[in-house]
């Protein structure tokens, strides 16, 4: 056996985010200010970001005798590295004000934050099962620390240790599911994998396995039956984690879906119902329970469920006419893209809504636009985004991308619950853009403790950033669409 | 060509006066319906130079076409451009358009805002006018879904009543009818490779399987059928009308409704010739269900809104009949059917505006019965409207469905004896939208001396609705004038049907 190549300009996009968490800790201890690390932090996003993008095709620690490397980078990881690395970005902008007031302390909020994001640039490159799965730890144990840091929350414990509860549990099930393919197979890397694939039809202990793996992916990406924690953890965490579990967290676990699903692209009779079914299920549940939430936080942690069932439909359609490829992968990516800007969009006005009014659920909304106008008219343009309305194009479009793959392959119940479920959505998106614009019956008002924060205008970039890449992606939805043919 | 600017301008002008509206400061509210004015004077006038570049004798053909290719991930190009059936849509929207403005200067609904509402105004007229000029599947869908928000905001916000349920209903139910129909869009596109209308128009489409003919048939006529609405697919507008501001009214029956129509000589008819031979006689079926339903509720019906709400679901009928005939003198009348309707009911709908404006309600209960008396020439145009959207002979809503009639004694389908029984029903139809119509005049017009008396017209309704009053006239004693534009188009249409005739 030779020694490994390391080629670290390749790596450079994980080790620059992971170095980076530990140097934002640092800077916090040195300065004893936790704007400094979050400046830290966003450098190395930053400088992350354009590495990544030059690291596209290349692939490192390579085994030399065959050649198999561990860390390969294709165009679709850079996509989805990308999303990772913009995203977390705008978290750390949205976190701002929760750091200059204390509410989280900075340097241990950045340093997670970026520790778990080094995991999720990681995910997308990963060749095989075990690194994959550990790479899925590497996003996931820093969350339960980030949604127990808020400090004066009691309900931020709680909804830690549910989340750590259900990611054990999910765990240790995919671990056995590992065991079983490598029992029946031999092999965990994925090109091997994907060649037993070809050759032999499922076994049933194969089946049972790759089930089982799914199931942790089931829990990262929130998809319903393993959605039950995530309303909870959201809600009890701040607006800035709850956006970066809705968005980073479920981008890693779309990169491992994609990984899983090509490697067993031969046993597609296999999964492919399983994530049907799956996409269909949370389509509709997600939508269905969110008409009935009151509390923002919570309605988003709910429509996010939903909206992770429109990503996964296109991989749910995967049938003996649609394969697995770009039919597909673009589609994913390019919902996963705009899902994103639209996404941490909403999250970032109410992070900055909650510290500026106090607001919380949904009747704190009410006559947004007099007293913000802007706020309330980006919040209503993301939503309407989420929704599939225009204005808001660009989430029409990804969705309609998305409705094309069950469409070609004739999974009409897939389509139709699609369509029932987009339908239902928009019931409950309306239900607050409707209350942004009412004129507010309780002149000003008992319940907002008006402008107590200080005003962070960080925060408010996070939107302008967000509003900035939703009406980009709505002018030119190419870029979200056609984002992997351009890496 | 030199022209080619016009009509993305026609859709950059309004839309840059939104994001004025949205933009503007408060202070801006004190003009807002000025600017709105203003705006749609020049869209008007793009309109008109539009019409003066449309070559009549070529307008079976695409004119003034631009293209752009947007989306190719997708397949979508942003591709537009005028013929003889929809440039006049185009000139009826900027006209209903141009009259809402207008009309909206001294009357934004309750409780004002004039930026947001004008703003809304235009956005609207973007959706409206892309629709009818968009010569892409998928263009077309967004279109056709740009409307929905600023029609939502309009009904729940500058609405009456239970304004929020009706506006909820109202984009619940068109915007499942639109998922609907882009399913079928997306049959077309995948079996095809293309979302070009035109080519699919000329032979692309029919290329398709008759199985796939018929689901992407099914899927979007339902989903246009909504938007129609056919019957029983109408039951969001009586409410949406009833809680509408004046102008989303006007709108809303003379331009939104017409979108669907359009949508199916536009896509289904030349697109899917097979599937459409085949499911004409149940359309045809469904149209005179329509045109009987809506003449009888609106007998039924307590509220002048209302009335006119199910008038539109008979009227619409007609153009569905003349839709399913599939012959050029059918679809000619559904398209003149379509403008005449926009029209008669737009005015309609403003009178009615009117009448609330003074009194306060619509319901018949609330109304004073002398209109004639107290306010003799809002009763003369409320009676003028309403004579014509009966179909008196010599004004524009007799030959919409006199020519609906004449095509389906002489349908391109087999089913010669069965559209003549519909013949027979869809004529009843006419004699009982009569009595509607007659009654309502009796009920609010006729009634004993005034007690109070109303004001009349004011000069800026005056100002607003005669364009529509002189066209309803003028359209009635001269219908060649639009036939002129619509038959050569018509025409092509029906080429492309007559080669799936058996």
């Amino acid at each position: 056996m030779t020694i490994q190549s390391i080629d670290l300009l390749t790596l450079s996009p994980t080790l620059v985010v992971a170095v980076g968490a530990l140097l934002a800790l640092v800077a916090e201890l040195v300065t004893g200010r936790g704007q400094v690390a979050l400046g830290v932090g966003l450098t190395a996003l930053v400088v992350a970001t354009p590495l990544a993008v030059l690291a596209s095709g290349e692939q490192t620690l390579c085994n030399g005798a065959d050649a198999a490397c561990a860390y390969v980078v294709s165009p679709l990881a850079v996509a989805l590295q990308l999303i990772v690395l913009v995203s977390t970005a705008v978290v750390l902008l949205m976190a701002s004000g929760d750091v200059s007031d204390g509410t989280i302390p900075g340097g241990e909020f950045v340093f997670l934050i970026l520790c778990s994001a080094s995991g999720a640039v990681l995910v997308p490159a990963t060749t095989d099962l075990v690194t994959l799965i550990v790479a899925l730890e590497v996003v996931s144990l820093p969350t339960f620390a980030l949604v127990a840091l808020r400090r004066g929350e009691p309900r931020a414990a709680e909804a830690a240790l549910k989340a750590f509860i259900f990611s054990i549990v999910s765990v240790a099930v995919s671990l056995y599911g590992i065991s079983l393919l490598y029992g029946t197979t031999g092999v965990v890397s994925f090109e091997q994998l994907a060649a037993a694939a070809t050759l032999t039809d499922p076994t049933p202990l194969g089946t049972a396995g790759l089930v089982m793996v799914l199931a942790v992916i089931g829990f990262k990406i929130a998809a319903v039956p393993f959605h039950a924690w995530a309303p909870d953890t959201y809600q009890g965490a701040t607006a800035p984690v709850a956006a970066y579990l809705s968005v980073v967290s479920k981008t890693a676990g779309f990169a491992a879906l994609l990984l899983v699903t090509w490697t067993f692209a031969g046993w597609s009779e296999v999964w492919a119902p399983v994530v049907g079914v799956l996409a269909g299920l949370t389509m509709l549940i997600g939508n269905a329970v969110a008409l009935k939430q009151r509390h923002a936080v919570r309605l988003l942690a709910w429509s996010s469920i939903a909206q992770a069932g429109y990503i996964l439909v296109p991989l749910g359609a995967v049938t003996s006419s649609v394969v697995w490829g770009p039919e597909v992968t673009d589609a994913v990516i390019g919902y996963l893209v705009a899902y994103a800007a639209m996404n941490l969009g909403a999250f970032a006005v109410v992070s900055v809504v909650a510290r500026r009014d106090g607001a919380e659920s949904l009747a704190d909304y009410r006559g947004l636009a007099w007293r913000s106008p802007w706020l309330a008219v980006s919040l209503a343009f993301f939503l309407a985004s989420l929704a599939g309305l225009p204005p808001g194009l660009i989430g029409l479009l990804v969705k309609v991308r998305v409705l094309v793959v069950p469409v070609d392959a004739g999974l009409w119940w897939l389509a139709v619950v699609m369509a029932v479920a987009t339908v239902i959505g928009l019931a409950y998106y309306l239900v607050w853009a409707a209350l942004l614009f009412a004129r507010s019956e309780t002149a000003d008002d008992e319940g907002l403790t008006h402008r107590l924060a200080v005003r962070s205008w960080t925060s408010t970039v996070a939107v302008a950033v967000c509003v900035a890449l939703t009406v980009a992606f709505s002018l030119a939805p190419s870029l979200a669409l056609g984002l992997v043919d351009r890496l | 060509m030199t022209s080619s600017w016009l009509l993305p301008a026609l859709l950059v002008v309004p839309l840059l006066g939104a994001l004025a509206m949205l933009l503007a400061g408060r202070g801006a509210e004190r003009w807002a319906t000025w600017f709105g004015v203003g705006v749609q004077s020049a869209g008007l006038l793009l309109t008109l130079l539009v019409m003066a570049q449309f070559s009549q004798t070529q307008s079976g053909s695409m004119q003034m076409v631009v293209e752009h290719s947007w989306i190719p991930e997708l397949l979508v190009d942003f591709r537009i451009g005028v013929d003889g059936i929809s440039l006049p849509l185009v000139v009826l929207t900027s006209l209903l358009g141009w009259c809402a403005a207008v009309y909206a200067v001294r009357r934004v609904a309750e409780p004002g805002r004039a930026r947001a509402f004008v703003g809304l105004l235009l956005l609207l007229q973007v959706g409206m006018l892309g629709t009818f000029m968009a010569l892409d599947l998928i263009l077309f869908f967004l279109f056709f879904e740009v409307v929905l928000a600023p029609m939502w905001f309009l009904i729940a916000f500058w609405g009456s009543g239970e304004r929020r349920r009706s506006a909820n209903t109202f984009i619940l139910y068109t915007v499942l009818g639109s998922v609907v129909m882009l399913l079928g869009f997306l049959v077309v596109i995948v079996e095809t490779g293309s979302a070009d209308m035109v080519a699919l128009a000329n032979g692309l489409g029919a290329q398709m399987s008759t199985s796939a003919q018929l689901t992407a048939a099914l899927l979007i006529l339902g989903g246009l059928a909504v938007k129609t609405p056919m019957w029983p697919l109408h039951t969001w507008l009586p409410d949406a009308h009833t809680a509408a501001p004046t102008v989303g009214s006007v709108l809303l029956a003379g331009v939104l409704l017409k979108m669907g129509t359009y949508g199916m000589v536009r896509i289904v008819v030349p697109t899917l010739p097979d599937a459409m031979v085949s499911i004409a006689p149940y359309l045809a079926a469904f149209a005179v269900i329509g045109i009987l339903y809506g003449a009888l509720a609106s007998y039924g019906q307590d509220d002048l809104k209302r009335v006119i709400a199910f008038s539109s679901v008979g009227h619409m009928g007609f153009v569905l009949l003349g839709i399913s005939t599939l012959s050029v003198v059918g679809i000619n009348a559904a398209l003149f059917g379509n403008i005449a309707h926009g029209l008669i009911t737009g005015l309609l709908f403003f009178v009615v505006g009117g009448i609330k404006q003074r009194t306060g309600s619509t319901a018949f209960a609330d109304l004073p019965r002398s209109l004639y008396a107290s306010a003799p020439r809002l009763g003369f145009l409320l009676g003028f409207a309403a004579v014509a959207s009966l179909g008196m002979p010599g004004l524009a809503g007799f030959w919409g469905e006199f020519l609906a009639l004449v095509g389906a004694y002489h349908p391109l389908v087999p089913e010669r004896l069965f559209y003549r029984v519909l013949l027979v029903l869809a004529a009843m139809g006419m004699v009982l939208a009569a009595a509607y119509f007659l009654k309502v005049l009796r009920r609010v017009g006729q009634g004993p001396a005034p007690e109070t008396l109303l004001d009349d017209v004011a000069t800026d309704e005056w100002l607003s609705w005669t364009p529509l009053v002189a066209l309803i006239v003028i359209l009635g004693v001269a219908p060649f004038l639009l036939l002129q534009v619509t038959e050569p188009a018509v025409r092509v249409v029906v080429e492309s049907v007559a080669g799936a005739l058996p």
